[in-house]
């Protein structure tokens, strides 16, 4: 398009005219762009942008409906993965497919056409491994590795193929700072070598580091490309969004009364790989919101289970304003006043296949007398979930559609609305806003600050530092199910951050090989 | 080319309509085969659902039947949706049907010949003891230690055939009845028999405790929390403990009630059409109203709906065999067609057929 002038042959990759449409929606409209050899090419776009399907569509998980596509001057049109990954075009995905109780060597065989054998194949694997910095032992179960260990298992699976295009999809959202700072080098070195990477990220900052194009994806269409590092992360977020952005503010806080409080709690793992969580305290005052940072699977679903009740412990290790409350399931919290929202948003904050309504009966039974004797009144219900489509702006055709019908940005804000708006006096919530674009986020964050000002005590459970370091007052790090001494939030930086959540011997490690 | 696409949300027009579907499509595969077997396949279908309503002949007989057949069918299958929709799958009515039916006639024939209008409640207290009891064994199996209740509830219904063949044999032996195995038949014991409420209709107290239970069942699922926490927990488990419920009491809700109500079902037949507790008082009741339970939907009224038509076809099917000599394994096979093809056209509630999508992609 008009972006620049392009010979045929210079371009690795041309799209030309991508059009995908699901039912009642399209994906993609007319998408057009190039992307060189040897350069970072970033994908930007709200939530339900089109940006998945583009890549799908790219790595051949998705056939499109119209347009074309031209790889190294050959026309490309891959039937599935394995004719893209023949072609030079290799995939890193948000959520692994790693076989936990297999060691690494073994499940990248598992990926392979013809596996050389398990000794050649380790020794590929070191040799890779060393060669672009990414420590990883062959023989090591995939269950005992980090967030960011197993992801250098899918990018050594994909560089073991010689790729040309390597695209990444959220590659930094399961990171600490040090690992995003090793991916980074790994990527430059890449990039070095004349493979081309198209990156997908929500995290602005990033991008204006590392990528030399961007193109902007909004509502399936291309809207704009620019120049990363001469735009400014708030220019690109409003390129993205479509119009001006609201940056949440946060009010100065007087110490309060201790409203939620965990007294040394030990809690054994439920699963093999679960994560038992080892002599955590905590305590938050009323109208504080206390940030915990660290990357998923350190502990954070057990922790916010314990606190939601879906858990139970003694009595005395949780307490709520002073009452103790370990013993009590979620429905008896909820009338105390402590509320949570938890991460996994399909199945566990929110039943797939039930509408808004019966979602909203799900956890707001109890607070807003929806039910009277076990008998449920449904316009009561039917006028709470009205209340939080209108107040969180949830765009949905009505309150009866089914939750899994909503794109996930859209039911994420009705399930952290329907928390909020039942006047918590002490909130719980993991991932608030996980996979939640710009300006939805912000409005969830202003929300939790505006309800933190009223005098709620908050825990929010996060991976996003910089959403951590914007709202919460004090800041912890869970790591391997230890939680760390909170700091006051303005004395931190995000180097400090990151060494706090580190810890594990596997930053240094990477310290000393990078 | 035609393809199949999952559907934003499950259609309600569909589901609606997709028994009735099933039904159109049993009958026309159903024609063929009877016209392969040398049969008119329009009479075939006619002996099988208008002959046993409206034919002059037969109706007076088979009219009655159809209450006296559907009635345990709707009752069972009513409680299996309960558990059916919270993911706890109790595949032993048939058992639990037997046990209730042994625990009330033996309440019954323990007061033999006393007569009062007590006895008869007081014998369907018992029966749905028995079926409640019978359930609970898999049910505290699973929640103590977690044992699969699919497998523990069908064993137990052989255990429970056996304790009816010795209970025929046994304990509730007629003591008048010349050393023949069976029990005293109820039918002259004027306290314990559950008569006809109107005459040569078919209609007795089990088919007015299946009303009851269909409606009570709608209102549970529709309006009570119960209900909702029931449909929670087969949907999304992990939802349903965040909404607070617990795992454990559901699912002795869930077998306690499915049992109660299979026990009762077993009271009314043994009470009444069958009369006495004999070596072959099952007839497999129990295993049939998992597919009326299917068939309906697992909805009260679908229920309702599929338990009239199963007891439909079982009439029909045998004025078919008995009028036309079709074999009774085509009978059999004609069954089986209607859950076929009920779970076949059941995809279309969830996905849409499309036709043609290769290549001409222009928008």
């Amino acid at each position: 398009m008009e972006d620049r002038l392009s010979i045929a042959g210079e371009d690795l990759l041309t799209i030309t005219g991508l059009t995908k449409a699901y039912p009642g929606v399209v994906a993609n409209d007319q998408v057009s762009f190039s992307i060189r050899p040897g350069e970072v090419h970033a994908l930007l776009g709200e939530n339900g942008a089109g940006k998945s399907t583009l890549v799908k569509m790219i790595y051949g998980l998705v056939k499109p409906d119209a347009g074309s596509m031209v790889l190294k001057g050959v026309p490309y049109s891959p039937a599935e993965p394995r004719a893209a990954r023949a072609a030079g075009v290799a995939m890193v995905f948000q959520h692994f497919s790693l076989f936990e109780a297999l060691n690494v060597a073994e499940n990248i065989a598992l990926g392979m056409e013809n596996p050389p054998k398990m000794r050649d194949l380790a020794a590929r694997i070191r040799e890779v491994s060393q060669n672009y910095g990414l420590p990883l032992d062959p023989d090591q179960m995939v269950g005992d590795l980090s967030a960011g260990e197993r992801q250098r298992v899918e990018i050594i699976r994909c560089l073991l193929q010689n790729p040309k295009l390597l695209i990444m999809d959220e590659p930094t959202s399961v990171l600490t700072p040090q690992e995003v700072s090793v991916l980074f080098q790994t990527l430059e070195k890449l990039r070095g070598e004349g493979c081309s990477i198209l990156y997908i990220s929500h995290k602005l900052e990033e991008i204006r580091a590392l990528c030399d194009h961007a193109t902007i994806l909004r509502l399936g269409q291309k809207v704009a490309t620019c120049n990363p590092r001469q735009e400014t992360a708030r220019a690109m977020a409003e390129m993205m969004v479509g119009e001006a952005l609201h940056v949440p503010q946060k009010a100065p806080r007087i110490p309060q009364d201790v409203a939620l409080e965990i007294d040394q709690l030990d809690v054994p793992a439920r699963a093999a790989f679960g994560t038992s969580l080892k002599g955590i305290s905590l305590s938050v005052q009323k109208g504080e919101i206390l940030g915990i940072g660290g990357v998923a699977g350190n502990g954070q679903d057990e922790l916010c289970s314990v606190l939601s009740g879906e858990a139970l412990t003694a009595a005395e290790q949780v307490k709520l304003a002073g009452t103790p409350i370990g013993d009590l399931g979620p429905n008896a919290r909820r009338a105390l006043g402590l509320l949570a929202a938890p991460e996994e948003r399909l199945g566990h904050a929110a039943a797939p296949d039930m509408s808004l309504t019966e979602n909203a009966l799900l956890s707001g039974a109890v607070r807003e007398g929806l039910e009277h004797n076990g008998m449920i009144d449904w316009g009561k219900t039917r006028d709470f979930a009205q209340k939080i489509i209108h107040r969180f702006d949830v765009r949905t055709p009505s309150a009866n559609t089914a939750a899994r019908a909503l794109s996930g940005g859209n039911l994420q804000k009705f399930v952290v609305g329907r928390e909020i708006l039942q006047n918590p006096s002490a909130l719980v919530i993991n991932q608030p806003t996980w996979g939640v674009d710009a300006s939805a986020a912000a409005a969830i964050r202003q929300a939790l600050l505006d309800l933190a000002a009223e005098g709620a005590a908050i825990v929010v459970i996060s991976q996003d530092l910089d959403e951590l370091m914007e709202i919460s007052d004090r800041f912890a790090a869970l790591n391997e199910g230890r939680l760390s001494a909170p700091v006051e939030t303005s004395d931190l930086d995000v180097e400090k951050i990151g060494l706090m959540l580190g810890g594990a011997s596997d930053t240094k490690a990477e310290q000393v090989s990078a | 080319m035609i393809t199949l696409e999952k559907r934003p949300e499950p259609s309600k027009l569909w589901t609606a309509i997709t028994p009735i579907l099933a039904v159109v499509a049993t009958m026309i595969a159903g024609g063929i085969m009877f016209a392969v077997l040398g049969k008119d396949p329009l009479v075939a279908i006619r002996t099988i659902f208008w002959d046993p309503l409206f034919n002059e002949q037969f109706a007076g007989f088979s009219r009655p039947q159809l209450l006296v057949k559907a009635a345990p069918l709707i009752l069972i299958a009513t409680g299996l949706a309960m558990g059916f929709r919270a993911g706890v799958w109790n595949i032993g009515a048939e058992g639990q049907y037997i046990m209730g039916a042994i625990c009330g006639a033996a309440v019954g024939l323990a007061f033999y010949p006393t007569e009062s209008f007590l006895i008869f409640p007081l014998m369907i207290a018992a029966g749905a003891l028995g079926g409640f009891l019978w359930a609970m064994i898999p049910g505290v199996l699973k929640v103590k230690f977690h044992t699969n209740e699919i497998l523990v509830s069908l064993l137990l219904v052989y255990v429970a055939e056996f304790i009816l063949a010795s209970m025929a044999l046994g304990a509730l032996r007629n003591p008048e009845g010349n050393g023949f195995p069976g029990s005293r038949n109820l039918k002259e014991y004027p306290s314990a028999f559950n008569a006809e409420l109107l005459p040569n209709t078919g209609l007795h107290w089990g088919v007015v405790a299946a009303i009851i239970a269909v409606i009570f069942a709608y209102v549970l699922f529709s309006k009570h929390m119960m209900g909702f926490h029931i449909r929670l927990a087969g949907q999304a488990p992990k939802a349903a403990r965040f909404g607070g419920v617990e795992p454990a009491r559901l699912i002795l809700f869930c077998l306690g009630t499915s049992g109660a109500l299979a026990g009762l079902a077993g009271l009314f037949e043994v009470s009444g059409p069958a009369g006495q507790i004999s070596i072959d008082f099952n007839v497999g009741y129990g295993f049939t109203a998992i597919i009326v339970a299917f068939l309906g939907r697992l909805n009260p009224f679908g229920i309702l709906l599929a338990g009239l038509l199963m007891a439909l076809t079982y009439i029909g099917g045998e004025l078919a065999s008995f009028m036309l000599g079709v074999p009774t394994a085509a009978i059999q096979a004609f069954q089986g067609m209607l859950l076929f093809f009920l779970l076949a056209v059941d995809v279309l509630t969830n996905y849409r057929i499309k036709f043609g999508t290769k290549g001409g992609g222009s928008i």
